[in-house]
This record gives C-alpha cells, sequence and structure tokens, in this order.
C-alpha cells in the first residue's frame, strides 16, 4: 500500500486529479455552508443576471445563483457515483468471480450473458431501464448501476482465470476450505487491483451517464440541481444567457477528468510494465 | 481463418438471441399500455380489445416473442403503434444519416489520432507529448453533448459558419450536408479520437522498443521509412481494435447528439420510441442497434485475425 502510494506520488497528473477529486468531495460536503444562495431559490428580479460580483457565475432563467446549484450539483454527481459504481462493483464482481471459479456451464452462461449487456451501448440501455423504472435519482443510480455491472464481471473474471490455479489457492482446497471462503479470502483480495482501477474510471463513466440522461430529460427530476439538468435547461438560453449552459460543462468536465487522471495513474502504479508507456 | 471465421460467428449466434429476448422483454416491461396511449381518451372496451389482437398483444408474452423473433427473421419488424408504418422501413429510412454521421466520427478520430499519438510517442517526454497526452484525457472526460452545444453557440449563433441544426441530404447538396454533419460528427468523434490518440501513443512506444526496429535503425533505415514502412504498420493493430469496440459508443452516443442537433437518425428514432412508448419501435431499434454492435465487432475481430496472424480465438 506505502509502496502504492510511492508511486501514486510520483505521478503529478495523477495527483493533480486526486486533488480535484478530494476538492469536489470537499464541495459536496460543505455545500450548505459554503453555497452563497439557496440553489432552489428562485429571485424574479435576478433573472439571466450576467456573472457579477453578486452572482459569481451569473443566474438563470428562474433567478437561481448557478454557483449555489453547481456547488449542490457536486453532491449529485457524487451520490450517483458512489452509488452506482458501488452496485456495479458488488453485481459485476459476484458475477465475474463464480464464472471464473466455478468454470464450465456456470462461466459459459455468466459470460453470454455479460456479453450480451455489453452489445448494448451504455446510453440507450440506461435510457430504457431508466423508461422503465421512472425518472428519479435512485432509479438513475440503478440504472447505471446495472449498465456498468458487465465491465466488472469481465475483469474479475479475468482476474480470478489468472490466479485461481496458483499453489496457494490449490493448497486452500487441499486443506479442505470451503470454496465461498477461498473465494471471499484468498481470490478476492489478489484480484482487487484492476478492479480498483476500474472503480475510478467508473466514477467519471457514471458521472458522465448522469448528466446524459438528464440532459435527454430521462434522469433525476427538473428541478433538481444536476448538472446534466442545468446543462439541458442552459441550452434553451445559450444564445441570450451563455453561462447557464457553459458553467455546468466546465464542472462536468473537470469531475470527470479528476477521476480519468487518478484511474490513469492508479492503473499505471498497480500495474509497472505500462508505467511511462501508457498516457 | 474460415475455421475462425465461422467460429466467432457462431459464437455470435447466441448472443444475437439474447439480444432478442432482452429487447423484448425489456420493453415489454416499460409502464404504460401502448393501445390506450394509441386511442388517447375517448374508446370503447371493443376496440381497445380489436387493436390489441390486431398487434398479438392478447397472447401470452412467451408466445409473443416468438411470434416477433419468427418475424424479425424474416425481415418483418412489426408495424410503428403510433405512425402505423413498418418499424423495419422506418429504421432503414433513417440508417443512412447514422451511418454518415459515424463514417465521419470515425474519420475524425482516424485524422486527430494517428498523426497525434505517433508523433507524441516519437518525440516522448516533450512538451508536444505532453499536450498530446492532456488532450487525450480531455477529450474522454468532456461530455460529448457539452461540446456539441459549445459548437453550436461559438460556431453556429456567434459565428454563424455551421447551421445550428437540421439535416441536409447528400442528394439535395453535398457542401450543405457536409455543414449539417460536420459539427455532430466532431462532437461524437473526439472522444474516439482521443481513446485511440492514446492507443496509437502506447502502442507506437511499445514496437519502437522492439528488435527488429533496433536492427533496421542500426542497418541505417532511414527514419521516415522506419517510421511509415515497419514501426507504424504494426503498431496501427491494436488501434483497428480500438476503433472498432467505440462503435458502441459511437452508435450510444448518436442518440444523444443527433437530439441536440436535430439529425433524423436512428439514435433519434429510438428516443422518439421511448418517449412515445412505442413497443415495435423500441423493439425494433434496440434489437438492431445491438445486433449492429455484434456485428461491428465481429467484423473488427476478422480483420483483427488477418492483420495479426497470431490472433486466434
Amino acid at each position: 500500500m506505502s509502496d502504492l502510494w510511492y508511486q501514486l506520488k510520483k505521478n503529478k497528473i495523477a495527483m493533480s486529479g486526486l486533488f480535484m477529486t478530494i476538492i469536489l468531495i470537499i464541495l459536496a460536503i460543505t455545500a450548505p455552508w459554503i453555497a452563497p444562495y439557496d440553489p432552489y431559490e428562485m429571485a424574479p428580479d435576478a433573472r439571466f443576471a450576467e456573472p457579477s460580483l453578486a452572482h459569481f457565475l451569473g443566474t438563470d432563467q428562474f433567478g437561481r445563483d448557478i454557483l449555489s446549484r453547481i456547488i449542490y450539483g457536486s453532491r449529485i454527481s457524487l451520490q450517483v457515483g458512489i452509488i452506482s459504481v458501488g452496485l456495479s462493483f458488488v453485481l459485476g464482481t459476484l458475477i465475474g468471480v463464480v464464472a471464473a471459479y466455478y468454470g464450465k456451464w456456470v462461466d459459459a452462461a455468466l459470460s453470454r450473458l455479460t456479453d450480451v449487456m455489453f452489445s448494448f451501448p451504455d446510453i440507450l440501455l440506461a435510457l430504457v431501464i431508466m423508461a422503465i423504472l421512472g425518472p428519479s435519482l435512485t432509479n438513475l443510480m440503478i440504472a447505471v448501476g446495472i449498465v456498468y455491472t458487465p465491465i466488472f464481471a469481465r475483469i474479475a473474471r479475468g482476474s480470478v482465470l489468472s490466479i485461481k490455479n496458483s499453489l496457494f489457492i490449490e493448497a486452500a482446497r487441499s486443506m479442505g476450505v470451503s470454496n465461498l471462503k477461498i473465494m471471499w479470502k484468498h481470490i478476492l483480495p489478489n484480484s482487487m487491483a484492476p478492479l480498483i482501477v476500474q472503480v475510478t474510471l467508473s466514477f467519471a463513466f457514471a458521472i458522465l451517464a448522469e448528466a446524459a440522461l438528464s440532459f435527454l430529460g430521462l434522469g433525476v427530476s427538473p428541478d433538481t440541481p444536476s448538472w446534466g439538468i442545468m446543462l439541458s435547461e442552459g441550452k434553451s438560453w445559450m444564445e441570450s444567457a451563455w453561462w447557464i449552459a457553459v458553467f455546468p460543462g466546465i464542472a462536468i468536465t473537470l469531475a470527470v477528468f479528476s477521476f480519468n487522471v487518478m484511474g490513469d495513474g492508479l492503473r499505471d502504479a498497480l500495474d509497472p510494465r505500462l508505467k511511462n508507456e501508457s498516457s | 481463418m474460415i475455421q475462425y471465421v465461422i467460429r466467432r460467428l457462431l459464437i455470435s449466434i447466441p448472443v444475437l438471441l439474447g439480444i432478442s429476448v432482452v429487447a423484448f422483454f425489456m420493453v415489454r416491461l416499460v409502464p404504460g399500455d401502448t393501445v390506450t396511449a394509441m386511442l388517447g381518451n375517448s374508446y370503447t372496451p371493443d376496440q381497445a380489445e380489436a387493436l390489441r389482437s390486431k398487434y398479438g398483444l392478447d397472447e401470452p408474452l412467451i408466445q409473443q416473442y416468438f411470434l416477433w423473433l419468427g418475424n424479425v427473421l424474416q425481415g418483418d419488424f412489426g408495424y410503428s403503434q403510433f405512425t402505423n408504418t413498418p418499424v423495419l422501413d422506418a429504421i432503414l429510412a433513417r440508417l443512412p444519416i447514422t451511418i454518415e454521421l459515424a463514417v465521419l466520427s470515425v474519420l475524425i478520430a482516424i485524422i486527430i489520432a494517428i498523426p497525434l499519438g505517433t508523433i507524441a510517442a516519437l518525440r516522448r517526454n516533450s512538451k508536444f507529448d505532453y499536450g498530446a497526452s492532456m488532450f487525450g484525457l480531455l477529450g474522454i472526460s468532456v461530455p460529448n453533448f457539452w461540446l456539441g452545444t459549445l459548437m453550436i453557440l461559438f460556431l453556429s449563433l456567434y459565428a454563424g459558419w455551421f447551421p445550428s441544426g437540421g439535416f441536409v441530404g447528400l442528394s439535395e447538396s453535398i457542401i450543405g450536408n457536409l455543414r449539417s454533419m460536420l459539427l455532430p460528427a466532431i462532437a461524437l468523434g473526439t472522444a474516439v479520437g482521443a481513446v485511440a490518440m492514446r492507443m496509437t501513443r502506447s502502442s507506437m512506444l511499445e514496437v519502437t522498443n522492439q528488435e527488429y526496429i533496433k536492427m533496421a535503425r542500426a542497418k541505417g533505415v532511414s527514419n521516415e521509412r522506419l517510421i511509415w514502412r515497419h514501426a507504424l504498420k504494426n503498431a496501427l493493430i491494436p488501434v483497428v481494435t480500438v476503433i472498432g469496440i467505440q462503435a458502441g459508443y459511437l452508435l450510444g452516443g448518436s442518440v444523444v447528439i443527433e437530439q441536440i442537433f436535430g439529425l433524423p437518425g436512428v439514435g433519434q428514432l429510438a428516443l422518439q420510441a421511448i418517449t412515445n412508448r412505442d413497443y415495435a419501435l423500441l423493439q425494433g431499434t434496440i434489437l438492431f442497434i445491438a445486433s449492429a454492435f455484434v456485428i461491428v465487432n465481429l467484423i473488427v475481430d476478422v480483420i483483427y485475425g488477418f492483420l495479426n496472424p497470431q490472433i486466434r480465438y
């Protein structure tokens, strides 16, 4: 672990990603104290106010403060990231470990299921799941979680396959350790490295997916301060009030960027062979 | 090689069947009754029953699935319950737009990726390399719908160089068509270009470190010849695969991009089907898009097999 931190510390870009992620987390936690205005408060007198000292990033068509909504929006993005990636990590890892450990028909069936899910473009699959479940934040997290399950299943399967015939697993098996315990105690901890990298990268995908679904009107409810909703609303006023659509887009890009560079850095640190080769 | 192609084809069959199962049953889980939606507010139960019977909606679900699959295999995807037109016709009418968008996006991705990735690898750790790496990271982080929105704002509304939306057919005007497709293609192709650029760079780095390149260099082969004749050719093999894998992203991304730019493609059709709860149309478009993805991947795998004879699954 200390070696991983040492490797990561040497990678300046990854550290900048980590720094930005920490800022995002602090913003989300301290939103009620640092946001200058109530993100839901409408101010008819201040509609379409340009960026100024009173409203750093301007206001929207209802006079709501853009900066405050972006700060609160970080909560939605992080919530979607944590819960949906958590869901896909647990489900996907379970499917992948079981498939690789038991092999034969179990592997064939689960792998084909994963292949089928992989065949649907992520946004389209999430849109249909949202149409089934109905638009809400909880349903959005479930939809995004389901969509990104196959990638974890595939990575976990590959990782388990590479160690399942190792001597220490054989030793545990010959000592009569149960299958469940072998999977939980020995296989899973040793398959974690690529999964951790994927968790970080999937956070970026989840933030993008939430924004895209909300942008299309099938995400969270319209009054929620979600970056995707803000962008979607801002698009209608683009010619007269560019700031409504531009600033939430910058927020999405920075959040996604920070998770992407962190994921890249982690991958380089965990797999020294790739170091300095992949950007 | 033929055995390999046959094996890949056989593996695709259960996946395609699985896609049909998911497409059919998932759509049937969407709440809302198409029949009542079609009839509006004033209708008699008999009218509703007649319509259900007409579309086979009164049969057990499993039976409906096999009936639907049998028809699909004969090229009959059913009728859109809203426009009363054949689903396949609706898809085929819009397909050229989505294909054109995907092809232009891939072209833009290649134009960005190969020169940028190659130069970055050859000038490793230079300012150019850092700049290209930053572009790679930003390219995969920028939401395509925001990039599209920005381009509409700056290049269409402010500069007036491009239309802010709508589609001009190739038969109407080639220039007009390109002007209406260029911005959506850039919005969609940037992320693919960024991924492919990162792959070109790391692949070039790996290839240029190999013995045969060092040997060629030692024998005095010129730098240009070394790059173009020996290194790039081999480095591009994984790039082809990466671009192929991105086909799914392009098809999914087309749903959002076509909506923003008002392009009447298959992605927009899928979104309309979701909004209208048009079962047959949604099943058809999902099945079509997912199957297209499987077929594109199959073609990429076969091309990969040709390019790299060591690869056999």
